[in-house]
């Protein structure tokens, strides 16, 4: 058991640890009353994005499937999990255990369609399924506006009970932390390994006798239930649920997320998601009144240029050259020692190789050169 | 007289008009290895798409071990025990060498572990992580590929990309190796070494081996027995000298 704790890794979980202390941090503040009440609504925000981006990298980044119904599970969720708040109330209180378990029926429900139409969706690929899922996106919004006032509340919306705001706002970066741990423990695993593998190849995956539909389908499964979730806690959030939240924008917003973060990576979906929400709520403060109209341009500015800075291959350059790591090194070279070392290198270099040297290479066995010899290539 | 492993009766496909691969019937024996060779466009590859289960053949049935395996889907066919590598590299490109081999291990009944235990990290999880980590190691041991496990597989070079592959089908635990090309693009050192390899594959694991090959000295040098297709039809059939003697298969290869 030592042994195990001793080798763990801590690199798997700074994203975590980073999250459980913004929640306890964000949590004393908000209950000793040092938020205002805007403040807690946008972490909220934040954290339904950072569940919705990280369980669509999952999906996109990991099993390389495009998918554009996430805000149709999120929909499915927010829905669900409101109207069974609803029906719970008058037999559980308005307390925590409705809460929760209104929370895992949404995310159980929007699992289960996840599952159905994951199960004739998977069989396409790309292009085809990104449509299809699009499409379901599409009709499970227009069928939740045109339900009947009383039961899913049509074009007006449904509205959900008023739960504490500071115990909501917990109980959503707890769900943060779940959705992490659950989707990293997949990843990293013998499971993990045969979903990238499904990405890198899928002709080898399938020849290396992985059951490609059987990973797509968890996949899609367990993602749909974390959207679900989601949108489970942004129906609690908001007070009311209004399908016109859901169309396809919203799952390019979270495809974006994911897109920003850089694919494979669920550190980068989570700061991605975070700053994005951040930055959406933000302008929506500052910009009002006769600005208002510059929200969305403002707001498509900044994603250019943090698409451009992250994909750049000048601007990649430039950090790969100017960042914290290679200021360390350079203070840590400031030593004499590690000074004279280097020089000494570069004295070695010999300026001109001529042919004779180069084939004279192969017959002299005794020089250092070893063609074999693996390149460790910085990365 | 050993067992056969693989039989091959009529197996033949056709495109719409086009007969790939017509009225193939072989039978290759335990621990053989054999070659099938021919011209560019014979249908080699197609056999082994339809031995793999990426085509349904039109006609025909195949066997492993008594085992009717025609018709069956990619994934079941090669746990059932038939595994290969590809003519064009399909590798895992974004993930480390180790790892490929690691997908290779994945369907092992001894490394069993659902995904629930994964999830929740069981102790099993732990438990069959550290074995798998260990035989991909082994293996990666006996093609060399041992010091170059933390690399990425894309940024290793093509020979040694070929026998990740090698590695790769070889951790699925087959009855049945199916090699297309496995010393394209490989210098002669490489591929003098190659030969060393699948020779010792073969008889540490008890491994069939069936090989696409043109380099004919490697294919002389390694099969006991040969099947020459041309325009998807067998032109001979048997003791690797013999038929790569045969009139038709000069006529073919060389013209005449």
């Amino acid at each position: 058991m030592a042994n195990m704790f001793a080798k763990i890794k801590w690199k798997h979980f700074i994203n975590y640890i980073v999250v459980a202390i913004a929640m306890i941090v964000f949590g004393v503040m908000s209950l000793t009353g040092a938020l205002s009440s805007s403040t807690v609504y946008l972490l909220e925000k934040i954290a339904i994005a950072i569940i919705l981006a990280v369980s669509l990298s999952v999906v996109v980044g990991f099993l390389g499937e495009l998918s554009l119904g996430h805000a149709g599970f999120m929909c499915i969720g927010a829905y669900l999990g409101g109207k069974a708040s609803l029906l719970l109330e008058p037999v559980m209180g308005d307390g925590f255990l409705t809460l929760i378990v209104s929370m895992i029926v949404g995310g159980a429900i929007a699992a289960l369609c996840g599952a159905v139409i994951g199960l004739p969706a998977l069989r396409l690929k790309g292009d085809y399924l990104a449509i299809v899922t699009l499409a379901f996106g599409e009709i499970v919004r227009s069928i939740f506006m045109n339900t009947k006032k009383e039961s899913f509340g049509g074009s007006l919306g449904l509205e959900t009970p008023r739960y504490d705001k500071d115990i909501l706002f917990i109980i959503a970066f707890v769900f943060v932390l779940i959705t992490l741990a659950v989707l990293q423990n997949l990843i990293r695993s013998k499971h993990g390994r045969a979903i990238t593998s499904i990405r890198d190849n899928e002709i080898a995956s399938k020849a290396t006798g992985i059951n490609v539909t059987k990973y797509k389908l968890i996949v899609f499964t367990i993602s749909s239930f974390f959207a679900g979730i989601a949108g489970v806690l942004y129906s609690f959030s908001n007070y009311t649920v209004q399908s016109s939240k859901f169309s396809y924008n919203y799952s390019i917003e979270i495809l974006v997320m994911v897109v920003l973060g850089g694919m494979g990576s669920i550190n980068g979906s989570i700061i991605a998601a975070t700053l994005i929400t951040f930055l959406d709520v933000k302008l929506q403060t500052i910009l009002t009144g006769d600005l208002a109209v510059l929200q969305d341009l403002f707001y498509a500015l900044v994603l250019i240029i943090l698409v451009i800075y992250n994909n750049a291959p000048a601007l990649k350059g430039f950090r790969e050259t100017h960042n914290l790591k290679v200021l360390l090194d350079r203070f840590r070279k400031h030593s004499p020692a590690d000074r004279k070392d280097d020089e000494a290198k570069w004295d070695r270099v010999p300026t001109k190789i001529s042919m004779d040297e180069v084939l004279s290479v192969d017959l002299q066995p005794q020089t250092t050169y070893t063609p074999d010899k693996p390149k460790k290539e910085g990365k | 007289m050993s067992t056969t492993v693989l039989k091959i009766e009529n197996l033949g496909i056709s495109f719409g008009g086009l007969k790939a691969v017509q009225d193939l019937n072989l039978e290759i024996k335990e621990k053989q290895l054999y070659g099938l060779v021919g011209p560019n466009g014979a249908g080699k590859t197609t056999v082994f798409n339809m031995l793999t289960g990426v085509y349904k053949p039109t006609t025909g049935n195949f066997y492993l071990d008594g085992e009717n395996l025609t018709g069956k889907a990619q994934d079941v066919i090669n746990q059932k025990g038939i595994a290969r590598t590809f003519q064009n590299i399909r590798l895992f490109n974004n993930m480390t060498v180790i790892r490929n081999v690691m997908v290779g291990l994945h369907n092992r009944p001894e490394f069993k572990c659902g995904v629930f235990a994964s999830i929740f990290r069981l102790p099993s999880y732990y438990k069959t992580e550290k074995a798998m980590r260990q035989k991909a190691k082994e293996i990666l041991r006996i093609v060399g590929l041992e010091e170059e496990r933390n690399n990425l597989s894309c940024n290793l070079p093509y020979g040694k990309q070929r026998k990740l592959e090698i590695a790769r089908a070889l951790a699925t635990n087959p009855r049945l190796l199916c090699l297309d090309e496995p010393a394209a693009g490989m210098n002669p050192n490489e591929t003098a070494d190659l030969m060393d390899i699948i020779k010792f594959i073969r008889d540490e694991f008890n491994v069939t081996i069936l090989l696409i090959e043109h380099d004919m000295k490697f294919v002389s040098g390694l099969c006991d027995e040969v099947t020459v297709l041309n325009f998807g039809t067998v032109l001979a059939q048997g003791k690797t000298r013999d038929a790569l003697n045969d009139p038709e298969v000069i006529k073919a290869y060389i013209g005449g």
